[in-house]
């Protein structure tokens, strides 16, 4: 973002800066809608069937469909709950969900905040997603919401750290945390990719770095309890977990930040290991492509492998969770930031 | 004016929190504001130019530590009416070990703001060609890396102890070896019997 205050003075800078963010939340939210179709579609075409095709040519209006009818229901608040903080919790789901994308580069210079600390200001943020559910598990004083709710606490909590040690493996390659510039180095063809990683080091360095990219992967999965993870709202044994007791506008501002949570994560590998804005190839007919096209192409990829893996694989039992994140995981990420690190230093010095 | 309005609404915001974290009836409630104490506190980072102990602080404490706390006090039966029963009693203990720490901050403070190098460092508290990250980092990894790592050996030394006053092995609880599962052949498991009518296995 271009400084406005400093370009059109406080008045009209600001009122610039906030239109640009309302414009960027609004093709966030339009993005959105027809992602959760494809969510939906990619599903049922792995089921054989067909998928939400009423509303709108192949249903392609469908999620605003879902929209108007959550929006219009009553909202009902259970009488043993604590009326403050129920409503709080989708709120806080929501707004965090918005605010992580304030920092991602979708093209050079496209970005809403520059900042320095770009990649841990995500960080932050997506630590504190799991206030939305834990609170809204509690507040709803009941017992399948509190249950979901502190399997999703630990569950969260766990694969955090896997997921910090990735991007450490990521910032040593870098060298920042500016998430502008991670992608800038990057640039020229998709073997300079972090995922390749060999344009700047030598080769064993992509050893390392595709096996990361599939623990930030699968870590990813489980920070967003999405399936084979979604245990805080395993529906055969909690119901539907912290969600039990909300309908309606709360509902739907869950689910919202749910697939916000998702799709920024699919923007956050794009951005660290997939090399951003960049087209594969550093010639001519891709180059004439602009950068936004590249980074929603890979955005999609993404998306639509968390898509497939919702179908094709089972939930996982709690314990085998755990363990995969604290056994698993944490000691092969930590022992990756180590060797990577050692790479790093060797390279330069050399 | 921006910057102080900003400042005297977080500061403001995490004294309040941090007295009704002490006042709220609710533990679960307690918590909370003491998260958001810690934001505001890391808001203040912000704007004294520390953006990465800003975040550092909401990682570990907001993301973590206070995760961990809300986790025990959800889970825990607290009656904080009988916990505050004897209030009036210590409260003399707490107001003396309250003041001791005030004047131990005010010491502290007091001490940076006259030393002689007090007006540069207030005006630039890193060095202009580093970034955040940078300045920490050569601190801690190298004027005080023997603190440093002594510091992380008590943490290791603390964790370990936790683990062992808490682990016990208990007898008869059947583990799950994903190696013996997926390392059964055939073979040991299923056995193909003739069995003759009217003889049946012996």
């Amino acid at each position: 973002m271009t400084d406005f205050i400093s370009e059109f003075g406080p008045v009209w800078g600001t009122a610039l800066a906030v239109g640009q963010i309302l414009a960027f939340m609004v093709v966030l939210l339009l993005s959105l809608a027809f992602l959760l179709l494809m969510d939906r579609k990619v599903w049922a075409a792995v089921q054989m069937r067909k998928g939400p095709n009423v509303v709108g040519a192949f249903g392609l209006l469908q999620s605003f469909a879902d929209f108007l009818k959550f929006v219009l229901k009553e909202i009902i608040i259970p009488a043993g709950a604590d009326r403050p903080l129920f409503i709080l919790a989708p709120l806080i789901t929501f707004t965090l969900a918005f605010i992580a994308w304030a920092v991602i580069p979708v093209a050079p210079g496209w970005v809403i905040s520059d900042i320095n600390v770009g990649i841990l200001y995500i960080f932050a943020i997506s630590s504190l997603g799991v206030y939305g559910i834990i609170i809204g598990g509690w507040a709803s004083n009941s017992k399948y919401p509190f249950l979901g709710a502190l399997r999703s606490a630990a569950q969260m909590v766990s694969y955090e750290v896997s997921i910090g040690f990735v991007i450490v493996t990521i910032l040593v390659m870098a060298g920042t945390m500016n998430l502008s510039a991670i992608v800038a180095a990057q640039e020229g063809g998709f073997w300079n990719w972090f995922v390749f990683s060999a344009g700047m080091l030598p080769w064993p360095a992509f050893l390392i770095t595709i096996p990361m990219f599939v623990i930030f992967f699968i870590s990813a999965l489980a920070e967003t309890n999405r399936p084979p993870f979604d245990l805080p709202e395993a529906e055969s044994e909690l119901v539907a977990g912290y969600q039990v007791e909300y309908s309606s506008t709360p509902y739907l501002l869950f689910m919202i930040g749910e697939y916000l949570n998702i799709v920024l994560m699919c923007a956050l590998m794009t951005v660290l290991f997939l090399g951003g804005w960049h087209a594969p190839f550093d010639v001519a007919p891709f180059t004439w492509i602009p950068p936004v096209f590249w980074f929603a192409l890979k955005v999609l990829f993404l998306f639509f492998m968390f898509a497939m893996v919702k179908a094709l694989v089972p939930r996982y039992r709690y314990d085998q969770l755990m363990r995969l994140g604290w056994k698993i995981f944490l000691p092969t990420s930590l022992a990756a930031v180590a060797v990577m690190g050692g790479i790093v230093v060797y390279s330069n010095a050399s | 004016m921006l910057q102080a309005a900003a400042f005297y609404i977080l500061a403001s915001t995490a004294v309040i929190s941090a007295f009704m974290v002490v006042a709220a009836r609710n533990p679960v409630r307690a918590v909370l504001f003491l998260i958001l104490t810690f934001f505001s506190a890391a808001g203040l980072f912000v704007m004294l130019g520390a953006e990465f102990l800003a975040m550092l602080l909401v990682i570990v404490y907001v993301g973590a530590v206070a995760v961990l706390f809300l986790f025990v006090v959800m889970m825990l039966d607290v009656d904080f009416a009988a916990l505050k029963e004897g209030f009036l009693n210590y409260l003399p203990l707490g107001g003396a070990v309250a003041l001791a720490l005030a004047a131990i901050l005010a010491l502290t403070g007091i001490g940076w703001v006259t030393a002689d190098t007090a007006a540069t460092s207030l005006q630039a508290p890193i060095p202009a060609d580093m970034s955040n990250p940078q300045a920490l980092g050569a601190v801690l990894y190298d004027r005080y890396v023997l603190f440093f790592q002594l510091a992380g050996l008590i943490l290791l030394v603390a964790m370990i102890g936790a683990i062992v006053l808490t682990l016990r092995h208990r007898d008869g609880v059947r583990r799950q070896n994903i190696a013996r599962q997926v390392g059964r052949k055939r073979e040991d498991a299923v056995e193909l019997v003739d069995v003759k009518s009217g003889e049946g296995i012996g």
